[in-house]
């Protein structure tokens, strides 16, 4: 059982005409099993709060704290924060020329179990979690997310979430630019690793076509860089019908 | 004044050919002033396959130059290691070359020539290796339909210093491509250039050099379009970490009057990993006639993508790590190029330890 602890946190981002504060005071708890979907208009500040709970290092804690299992999260540096048991699934997942897949993924797998996997069971997992996923064997050897369609980006930021196995995982707009095959494939590796490893998930997202195949226990909306409201599932299919135009208005 | 007494004018370093190379570190091979070791060091280290012979003979240089060391070169040295494949041969292992030990009291003026008969197909490897001083006027001569893979590794000690030319004549549909690997040496200045002397020749100029602190590696590009249908490419990737790590490469492109339906494209990127180092990077394409099929050049120069190693370290690789693989990503387009999986592994092995030691 594990618990992100999101307190207060106060985030800002410089800009050539200097610091913009991004995020104004978010609390949020998640724990093991839960499913928390943040849903807000474009602009809002959700990916911010993806990206600063990772650790980019564009963003500067202003104020707040962010802890997972009591241990101060802001303290780590990025590998450690993925070391601790976070993973941060990216809207746009970044190109490393050069670096294949499969030499990639073993070089994470190795950095976060300590030791690394032997060669028969890993390429045995490995070959399942791209089967699971209806991806082309020949993925494996193509450098990462080179070349990638936006599709096969997102199936292989949910393969790594599938083989890394983390406690607390952040879905940045996993969703958008899906089509809806692709959509339910990878909405189902979502729910295989939520049930296998009880995965505590923080999906973020814009709409919510994604609600229909993982199921929030918590929806909260976000607008203005904090939450502005907190409901069940049932909130969604309300945003569904009016919008956000009532919290931005606000 | 003739051609060659110009040329064994010493230079000042205000030439263009030589206003990056740091002359005072070049031993007096430039001025006459390096002491004739006699050597001629360049061995075969693996057994010669039927059709491939290696000798020693007294050759005219395949054709002209207007560097002075290479002047130099041929006025103290008639004698050429000749490394000769049959026509109509095909080797399929590579052929290696090396070098028996060197010294750097002195200096070897060496001349070599590959030549590839008609229709001949292979790759030689020429390992650099050890502490030396050495001058080199290397001339490849391709056969019309022959095929050569040139891989010649700079893998040289600490105290080395290298300046050589490797020249390729390319004949009627001939192919040549050669692979450049320049991680080791006090001074290394090589002059990879290329001739294409009938229609349909290929030339492809990979290579990849790794700069730490104190080091000049200088690549010097030439492609001379003299004759039509002719296609080139150029691609070399450098890396450069640590305090007065220089580098320099130079791409020059020639596309003559006559040399329509060329086809060229020159690529050169650099990876600055710490402050206190210098890439310079000049691509220089002359064009004569527009009836080409194409003609370009691109030059980078960048330091570690912060994307790519959040991304790395957001699944748990540590910095070390993140930057160790994105400099291997970066190198790899070319080093996969070399088909001998030892070499490919020695090479990568290296540039970690170049990494390491740079502390970058």
């Amino acid at each position: 059982m594990s618990t992100l602890e999101i307190r207060n946190l106060q985030v800002s981002v410089q800009t050539d005409a200097g610091a913009v504060d991004i995020l104004k005071g978010v609390d949020l708890t998640i724990n093991s099993g839960e499913t928390h979907a943040i849903m807000g208009p474009n602009g809002s500040g959700k990916s911010t709060l993806a990206y600063s709970i990772a650790g980019h290092p564009k963003y500067t804690i202003v104020g707040g704290s962010v802890s997972l299992d009591g241990a101060d999260v802001l303290e780590m540096s990025v590998d450690e924060r993925a070391k601790a048991g976070l993973f941060l699934a990216m809207q746009y997942p970044v190109e490393v020329p050069g670096v294949s897949v499969s030499n990639f993924l073993r070089t994470a797998a190795t950095a976060l179990r300590g030791e690394a996997p032997k060669l028969r069971t890993w390429v045995a997992e490995v070959k399942e979690a791209m089967e699971a996923l209806n991806m082309d064997p020949a993925f494996a050897s193509r450098n990462v997310n080179e070349g990638f369609s936006g599709g096969e980006k997102k199936r292989h930021e949910i393969m790594q979430l599938e083989l890394l196995k983390p406690k607390i995982a952040i879905l940045d707009e996993t969703d958008s630019g899906l089509d809806v095959d692709a959509l339910r494939i990878v909405s189902e590796g979502v729910n295989r690793a939520k049930e296998s490893n009880n995965l505590g998930v923080l999906l973020i997202t814009h709409y919510t076509r994604i609600l229909k195949y993982i199921k929030p226990d918590f929806v909260h909306v976000f607008a203005n860089g904090h939450i502005v409201e907190e409901g069940g599932p049932d909130l969604a299919d309300k945003l569904e019908a009016n919008g956000y135009a009532d919290y931005v208005s606000k | 004044m003739s051609l060659l007494a110009t040329n064994y004018l010493t230079p000042t370093g205000r030439e263009e050919a030589w206003r990056f190379t740091p002359l005072k570190r070049l031993r007096g091979l430039h001025d006459g002033t390096a002491i004739n070791g006699e050597r001629s060091s360049i061995i075969s280290t693996s057994e010669l396959p039927t059709g491939v012979t290696l000798t020693r003979e007294n050759l005219e240089p395949l054709a002209t130059s207007d560097d002075v060391i290479i002047e130099r070169v041929r006025g103290l040295s008639s004698h050429v290691a000749h490394l000769c494949v049959a026509a109509n041969s095909e080797i399929a292992e590579p052929i290696l070359l090396g070098r028996s030990a060197g010294s750097i009291d002195s200096a070897e003026f060496s001349r070599v020539r590959i030549s590839l008969g008609l229709h001949a197909k292979a790759t030689v490897v020429l390992e650099n290796t050890g502490d030396t001083i050495v001058a080199e006027d290397l001339e490849i001569s391709l056969a019309p339909g022959s095929t050569l893979t040139f891989i010649t590794l700079q893998e040289f000690d600490a105290q080395s210093v290298y300046t050589a030319r490797h020249h390729a004549v390319v004949d009627k549909d001939a192919q040549f491509k050669s692979i450049t690997v320049t991680v080791g040496g006090d001074v290394v200045r090589i002059l990879p250039t290329v001739e294409f002397v009938a229609p349909g020749g290929s030339a492809e100029l990979l290579g990849v050099y790794f700069a730490t602190a104190g080091q000049f590696f200088e690549h010097r590009m030439h492609v001379d379009h003299a004759v039509p249908h002719a296609k080139s490419r150029v691609n070399f990737k450098g890396a450069l970490a640590g305090r007065d790590a220089h580098t320099v490469w130079i791409g020059d492109v020639l596309i003559r009057a006559v040399a329509e339906g060329t086809d060229t494209y020159e690529l050169n990127r650099n990876l600055l990993l710490t402050d206190g180092a210098r890439a310079d990077s000049v691509p220089n394409l002359e064009i004569e006639t527009g009836e080409i099929v194409g003609a370009g050049h691109a030059s980078t120069t960048g330091r570690f993508d912060d994307e790519q190693l959040f991304y790395l370290m957001s699944r748990g690789i540590s910095i070390e790590n993140a930057r160790r693989l994105v400099v291997r990503g970066f190198f790899n387009e070319i080093i996969s190029e070399i088909a001998i999986d030892e070499i490919q592994e020695r090479l990568m092995q290296r540039i970690d330890g170049e990494l390491e030691k740079a502390g970058a």
